[in-house]
């Protein structure tokens, strides 16, 4: 301790405080403050942009689930389309189908109907074609019968033996 | 980079084996017993502040290299002269009538013949003017600050030129500063009280590496092991300390929370003392880590001369080596600890009421 107290220089400590405050005051205004300013700007703007890195690869991310979403949607709106689509197909031809058969069952029985009317129209031209024959017949087997009045008869009746009525 | 590095710090080994060469040659020629007391003086003389820069002497032809540097004293006025006045201890300097002597590294007010009276103790009675001199340790110091600043505003003025990436030496020096923002004050002082401190935490970690490893050079200064330089240091600490603690801290230490009245009583003494030694510290370990470090590499460094053996020498210049390595450990160790303890005190000083 007495070593200590001697070795102590006052000019020393004297020099030693002056030097080290007017260095500290000096490197903080030349250096220290720049220094870790520069560092702090330098941490904050890799700080950022590892954000802004994260948000956009979220956004991004968003974006593929937006995109996959609007793909699916876009395929389940397709099916479905297609679907309507098939169904539609199957109904105009079932009706297509239905209308045919009623406007062929029309077709049929308008048919028939004429050729009910046909064939009755046939018979009742027969028939007098029929009556008219027959007068006919009855004109001449009379004219020649006429003088004989049992041949006539005989004519007759074996004329009307042959036609037969239908 | 790192080869560079490498080849710096054999550099410094390689000078510093060379003054150990030189201090050698002054006292080749003497004996054994002389070579012992010279080495011993050699060191304590390398300890020592100095009124002017000697390079080497060479004592046969009594001749000094190196050079002198201004004394500057008040004894009722200012004084300045060269030290060259006093020779190197052996004149008497003669300035406006007064008469001052150097003797052991300190100046004495003397006659004109240069007579030192001693008390019991072989301690000088002559009165000391008070002595402002720009010392070898000033010298050093204002070296190391002018290093710095070159360094670091550099440093600042390379992030502009750059767009926020440091250049050159910067490269190395901008870990050094975040180790000291990132290891030392933030966990120390925490994150949002750490701003106020860093310039006292990077100029003191800086200032006591560089001259650390300055103490390592031939230029044989010990500026980091002079009580003077260190209770500058400490001092500041502790007035750092004292003047930014908030209300918390000095209810610890008046009027201890959480502990009965008694003991309150009892632990004021005691932590207002701990104010004090704690920085006290601070002073001793830096003062004593430094000076240690010197005087067991030097002495190694004379054994090198005092065996002159086959055997010893090569020896001893194995421990000189291994030494030195430690001492630049060390260098960088003091100062690391010196700016963590501080950091540490300053972090007290801010701590938050938890109770």
């Amino acid at each position: 301790m007495d070593k200590l107290i001697n070795d102590f220089s006052f000019g020393l400590f004297f020099w030693q405080i002056l030097l080290f405050v007017g260095l500290l005051l000096l490197l903080r205004k030349f250096a220290w403050k720049p220094i870790l300013e520069a560092v702090n700007n330098r941490e904050e703007g890799i700080k950022n942009a590892l954000e802004s890195a994260e948000s956009a690869r979220k956004e991004m991310q968003n974006l593929q689930a937006d995109n996959e979403r609007i793909l699916n949607e876009a395929r389940a709106e397709r099916d479905g389309m297609l679907k309507e689509a098939k169904q539609l197909k199957e109904n105009i031809i079932a009706d297509a189908k239905a209308e045919a058969q009623t406007e062929a069952d029309k077709i049929v029985a308008q048919a028939q109907a004429t050729i009910e009317s046909e064939k009755k129209a046939a018979i009742a031209d027969l028939k007098s074609q029929v009556a008219g024959i027959s007068v006919e017949i009855a004109e001449k087997v009379v004219r020649k019968e006429l003088d004989n009045k049992d041949k006539q008869l005989e004519l007759v009746e074996s004329m009307l033996g042959d036609v037969t009525l239908n | 980079m790192q080869n560079r590095t490498v080849v710096r710090i054999l550099l410094i080994f390689a000078l510093v084996f060379t003054t150990a060469n030189l201090s050698a040659k002054e006292s080749e020629k003497e004996g054994n017993g002389d070579l012992k007391t010279e080495i011993k003086e050699f060191i304590d003389h390398h300890l020592q502040d100095s009124h002017d820069f000697t390079l080497f002497s060479d004592k046969e032809a009594n001749k000094h290299y190196g050079f002198p540097l201004p004394v500057i004293l008040w004894d009722n006025g200012v004084k300045v002269f060269s030290s060259s006045k006093f020779h190197h201890g052996e004149t008497v300097a003669e300035v406006d009538g007064n008469f001052y002597k150097l003797y052991h590294s300190k100046i004495y007010k003397t006659d004109a013949a240069g007579t030192i009276n001693y008390d019991d103790h072989h301690h000088a009675t002559n009165a000391k003017p008070l002595d402002f001199s720009i010392t070898k340790n000033v010298v050093s110091m204002l070296l190391i600050g002018l290093l710095m600043f070159f360094m670091f505003s550099r440093l600042a003025k390379s992030y502009k030129k750059n767009n926020g990436i440091p250049t050159g030496v910067g490269r190395f020096l901008e870990p050094l500063v975040l180790f000291v923002r990132d290891d030392i004050a933030i966990p120390n002082i925490g994150e949002k009280k750490y701003k106020k401190y860093m310039s006292f935490l990077l100029t003191t970690f800086f200032f006591i590496w560089l001259l650390n490893l300055l103490g390592m050079t031939p230029l044989a200064v010990n500026v980091t092991g002079n009580i003077a330089v260190t209770l500058g240091l400490a001092l500041l600490t502790f007035l750092i300390t004292n003047f930014t603690a908030n209300k918390n801290y000095w209810g610890h230490i008046f009027w201890m929370p959480g502990v009965p009245t008694f003991m309150k009583i009892v632990l004021a003494p005691i932590e207002l003392l701990g104010i004090f030694i704690k920085p006290f510290s601070l002073m001793i370990r830096l003062y004593a880590n430094m000076t240690a470090g010197h005087v067991v590499l030097m002495s190694i460094v004379g054994l090198i001369f005092i065996f002159k053996s086959w055997i010893g020498s090569p020896l001893s210049f194995g421990l000189a080596f291994a030494l030195s390595i430690l001492e630049l450990l060390v260098a960088a160790l003091q100062a690391y600890i010196f700016t963590m303890l501080s950091a540490l005190y300053f972090g007290m000083a801010n701590e938050e009421a938890h109770h």
